[in-house]
């Protein structure tokens, strides 16, 4: 046995491979929790890109909603506070009222920054890049200018949202019990997200719904033909979209901390939408795909906090700290070049619908 | 794809083909029709929430008149305002006219950040290896070539991963963007760290030689010549060129371009990466002649900044410079209007978006008063959609 083990020395790929799966079998409960965290915005971002393009439309704003809606999270809790006082938390997720103001104000925060993509976009049919893009820059220009006007006064938003507590008898299951800690041990919002992803995956492959969305993406002539309406259809899934992206802001400043900061979504709604592509346009695999980006982020914060030993210690030691940041764009740009299986969007992605003889 | 309806319409028609005709009133009324629009908004919401401005009663009409002037003033005085406006266009005119050159070949070139990053990065890599002993009449020219080099490979791999694999530029330039982010900021802690420094952060160009020198005032660079030369030589490239010519054919109707037998391929590749070079020379120029030194977390709004560049500038030279110019009085100006009124700098970026989204409009109700039928909004911008409808999004 021990002649297997020191064998294994000399083969250092291999020695490395089994401490990598022994650092991450024994880090597992704190990486698994982060990894759950981290993927939540960025699930949301992916499924509102998924409804959008699914019925068409290319919607790069992801960036934009999320950070409006995380600001008007914020601010209306805040304002929300200032007029009904705090509250006391309820029980379960630790919800006061004007923690309800500040997620209803952020849902309808991000339907309204929607409506305006679905406006450029399906009505007057603007290039939907351009649309987004506006969108982008929007959003951080008045978010931004609003901040720098509230921060002196430093006001203080509605607090956070708090994560169940998984009961210890659940955590202490064998082989299954940091998952379902990890899964149940979340806020509202990030309980939410998983519940979504799940019912969004049935709706869009088997309901009439979905089969409608598909269709209207895929070839909305022919949609239109057995009497869909294509921009009406658009536009309530663009529009619901936001509601979608919206939770996903509203996670950073009323579940995962209780305050903004300008431009604070940094790059999260560009992940979602990479997790849309990884994840070949479903909801299930965005999630899939949010989790394996987040999961980056999940090892590289549990090397800083428990460093692993040994070769894998080393080896570690050599890979800057930026690469894990970069990991999710470069899977992205992997699977996009064809090299791991191809990503195909549906047929009419980006392209404006109109009416034939529109008189 | 109806090329031949837009064309009819379309300002190339009306005469680009000259220098003086390029300049006809309809796409200059257009934009400013745009600006003052946006600046009667922008003047709404200050009023809107001036009562969060210390010092200033709620709706106080009197803030955005005192903002805009601070702008202005900011932007246009003798002789500090006028030299921080081109200063600050210095770089949105370069790499405007790279995201232009992109628009018209059909092209939507997202990664101007990462391009300008990687730009100012190669030319701090020049500079740090040369060091102080070459004379800067060595070190800065090469520092700005190889930043430019630098910001083409960025760009030619978008080209690169379009013309093989189909891969749509505005996603793969996005998320180039960040890895580009995050090679600098590993390159500033790494290789390019000052040896003895106790944070990451790199030389200072004027310690190495390597500084643009200041051709006017206070605080202009040299840079300013080198967008000032850009823009002819991108008309000359676009308008005078096969190459221009074929890039504005595989613009308008890739299908036709290939089957009259242009390598439409290699167009893709050719004009990324030069848009990448000109993103590149933005990013060199910034490093070289403002801000000398690359401090952690250093960053760029000039990608997006470009793209609102291109798209008021019609992606025509001529109207990118005057466009670069504009944007680049109001970045000037935001800071002289956030420290003596009081209203925050962000106000311009609020304001770009605001101005897109007249100007996208405005396009289209001019088009609703009764043309040809087909996607208009894009026309008028100058913004060729032909490649955009190939390959996955």
């Amino acid at each position: 046995m021990s002649g297997f083990v020191s064998s294994l020395d000399a083969l250092p790929v291999l020695g490395i491979l089994f401490q990598f799966v022994g650092y991450v079998v024994a880090n597992s409960s704190f990486m698994s929790q982060t990894t759950v965290a981290v993927a939540v915005p960025i699930a949301f971002a992916a499924l509102c890109g998924v409804m959008c393009e699914r019925s068409g439309v290319v919607n790069i704003g992801l960036e934009g909603i999320m950070l409006t809606a995380a600001f008007v999270g914020w601010v209306v809790g805040a304002a929300a506070v200032g007029l009904l006082g705090a509250g006391t938390p309820f029980a379960i997720y630790g919800v006061t009222p004007p923690l309800m103001i500040g997620l209803v104000a952020a849902i309808l925060a991000g339907m309204a920054v929607s409506l305006l993509h679905a406006w450029l976009a399906i009505t007057l049919r603007v290039d939907q890049i351009i649309s987004g893009t506006i969108i982008n820059i929007g959003a951080v220009g008045i978010t931004g200018y609003m901040y720098t006007l509230l921060a002196p006064q430093s006001p203080i938003g509605a607090g956070e949202f708090a994560a169940f507590v998984v009961p210890k008898q659940i955590e202490d299951l064998p082989l299954v019990g940091w998952l379902l800690n990890a899964v149940l041990g979340q806020g509202p919002i990030g309980m939410a997200m998983i519940v979504l992803v799940i019912l969004l995956q049935i709706m869009l492959f088997r309901s009439r719904w979905g089969l409608r969305t598909r269709a209207v993406g895929e070839h909305p002539r022919a949609a239109e033909t057995v009497g869909i309406d294509v921009i009406r259809l658009r536009y309530r899934n663009v529009v619901l979209s936001g509601a979608l992206a919206a939770l996903g802001g509203a996670w950073l400043t009323m579940e995962h901390g209780s305050s903004f900061g300008p431009s604070m979504t940094a790059g999260r709604g560009f992940i979602g939408l990479a997790a849309m592509i990884v994840g070949r346009w479903t909801p299930l695999g965005a999630l899939g795909a949010a989790l394996l980006f987040a999961s980056a982020t999940g090892f590289s914060t549990s090397l800083q906090i428990s460093p692993p030993s040994g070769d894998l210690g080393h080896l570690m030691a050599y890979v800057p700290g930026e690469f894990w940041e970069a990991l999710p764009y470069i899977i992205t740009i992997v699977i996009l070049a064809g090299l791991i299986g191809r990503s195909v969007a549906p047929a009419a992605d980006g392209q404006p619908y109109e009416r034939e003889s529109a008189s | 794809m109806s090329g031949s309806q837009r064309r009819d319409s379309s300002p190339r028609s009306s005469g680009p083909n000259s220098f003086i005709r390029a300049i006809d009133l309809r796409p200059i009324a257009e934009p400013l029709f745009a600006i003052l629009l946006a600046l009667v908004v922008g003047a709404i919401g200050i009023t809107l929430f001036s009562g969060l401005v210390p010092g200033h009663a709620n709706f106080d009409i009197g803030l955005p008149i005192a903002a805009y002037s601070a702008l202005i003033e900011g932007a246009a005085a003798y002789p500090n305002g006028w030299t921080s406006t081109l200063v600050y266009a210095t770089p949105l005119i370069l790499a405007g006219l790279g995201i232009a050159l992109g628009f018209k070949a059909g092209l939507f070139n997202i990664g101007g950040r990462g391009q300008f990053l990687m730009g100012a990065v190669g030319s701090m890599a020049v500079a740090t290896a040369i060091g102080p002993s070459a004379g800067p009449w060595i070190t800065i020219p090469l520092a700005l070539l190889v930043g430019g080099l630098f910001g083409a490979a960025a760009g030619f791999v978008p080209g690169f991963l379009k013309a093989t694999s189909g891969a749509h530029e505005v996603v793969t330039t996005i998320m180039l963007n960040y890895i580009f982010v995050f090679a600098t900021y590993w390159a500033i802690s790494g290789p390019l760290k000052l040896p003895n420094a106790h944070q990451p952060i790199t030389g200072d160009v004027s310690n190495l030689n390597a500084s643009l020198p200041i051709v006017f005032g206070r605080d202009l660079n040299a840079g300013i010549l080198l967008a000032l030369v850009a823009v002819p030589i991108i008309w000359f490239l676009l308008y005078r060129t096969t190459l221009g010519f074929e890039i504005r054919a595989a613009g308008a109707n890739p299908d036709a371009a290939r089957y009259g037998g242009m390598r439409t391929n290699r167009l893709i590749v050719l004009t990324m990466s030069i848009a990448g070079f000109m993103s590149g020379l933005a990013g060199s120029t910034t490093l070289l002649g403002v801000v000398h030194q690359m401090a952690p977390g250093y960053d760029t709004t000039v990608g997006f900044d470009a793209i609102t560049v291109a798209l008021l500038g019609r992606s025509n030279p001529v109207g990118v410079l005057f466009a670069g110019v504009l944007l680049g009085a109001m970045r000037a100006g935001s800071q002289s209007m956030q420290i003596q009124a009081g209203v925050p700098a962000e106000l311009v970026d609020a304001l770009q978006a605001i101005i897109l989204v007249f100007l996208v409009i405005n396009v289209l109700r001019r088009w609703l008063r009764g043309r040809s039928a087909g996607p208009a909004a894009e026309l008028s911008l100058g913004v060729e959609t032909g490649h955009a409808s190939e390959g996955a999004l």
